[in-house]
């Protein structure tokens, strides 16, 4: 059982591809840690050894910003931009794109959820 | 693309030159600037700035955590105020 950095890790994918499961973890990052440990990317999170583990979590702890401290870091600078109240503090805080993308049509990712317009008759298809 | 670090950051030489003299005498006046390009530097902390918006001058109160930022980034150039009869103007939940 390979608990890091308060995340199990799939049990039975490669290791490299396992250490995904941590937020703040890209392919890129996983595939410099393993390299710093000494691991074979191609074991399985299972078949790792005690020690390999405690490698890992090791540098994770020491060199990564992982998961509720990396939440935490992008949520105070985001505040921070909304307490200036500059240009983009404002487009995070009404939930729409802060780096100049078009908001004509889709950008729902931020604006979430078409809702209807009122009064908008419904044309042929749709 | 930003700017290259080699130049260091921009502002209108009129403007700072403006701050430094009031820093030497030590008043504060509001300076109005239409240079919405310039970035704000430390010496600018604590004065007011009447930063133009394209009609009239917006006050921007320079605080420590605006240094680096833009003065335009201050001044919303565009006034929208919703739709007609869109009853929820950006309260969603979320």
């Amino acid at each position: 059982m390979a608990r890091i950095a308060g995340i199990d890790l799939p049990r039975d994918k490669r290791i490299e591809y396992a250490l995904l499961a941590i937020f703040g973890i890209g392919l890129t990052s996983s595939r410099q840690i393993l390299e710093k440990a000494g691991v074979n990317p191609d074991t399985r999170t299972n078949d790792l050894t005690e020690s390999e583990t405690g490698r890992l979590r090791d540098i994770i702890e020491r060199e990564y910003r992982v998961e509720g401290d990396l939440r935490r870091q992008t949520q105070m600078s985001v505040r921070r931009l909304q307490e200036i109240r500059c240009y983009r503090g404002i487009r995070h805080s009404r939930h729409l794109p802060v780096r100049g993308q078009k908001t004509k049509s889709n950008a729902r990712t931020l604006r979430g959820k078409r809702r209807p317009i009122a009064g908008k008759k419904k044309t042929g298809k749709k | 693309m930003g700017r290259s670090l080699k130049k260091g950051p921009y502002a209108e030489p009129k403007l700072l030159q403006k701050i430094d003299d009031m820093n030497a005498r030590n008043e504060k006046r509001i300076i109005k600037t239409w240079s919405r390009r310039s970035t704000i530097f430390p010496q600018m902390i604590g004065h007011t700035l009447a930063v133009h918006d394209g009609r009239k001058h917006i006050p921007v109160f320079v605080t420590e955590n605006m240094v680096g930022h833009k003065l335009g980034e201050f001044a919303l150039t565009r006034t929208f105020k919703g739709h007609a009869g869109s009853k929820d103007t950006r309260s969603r939940v979320r």
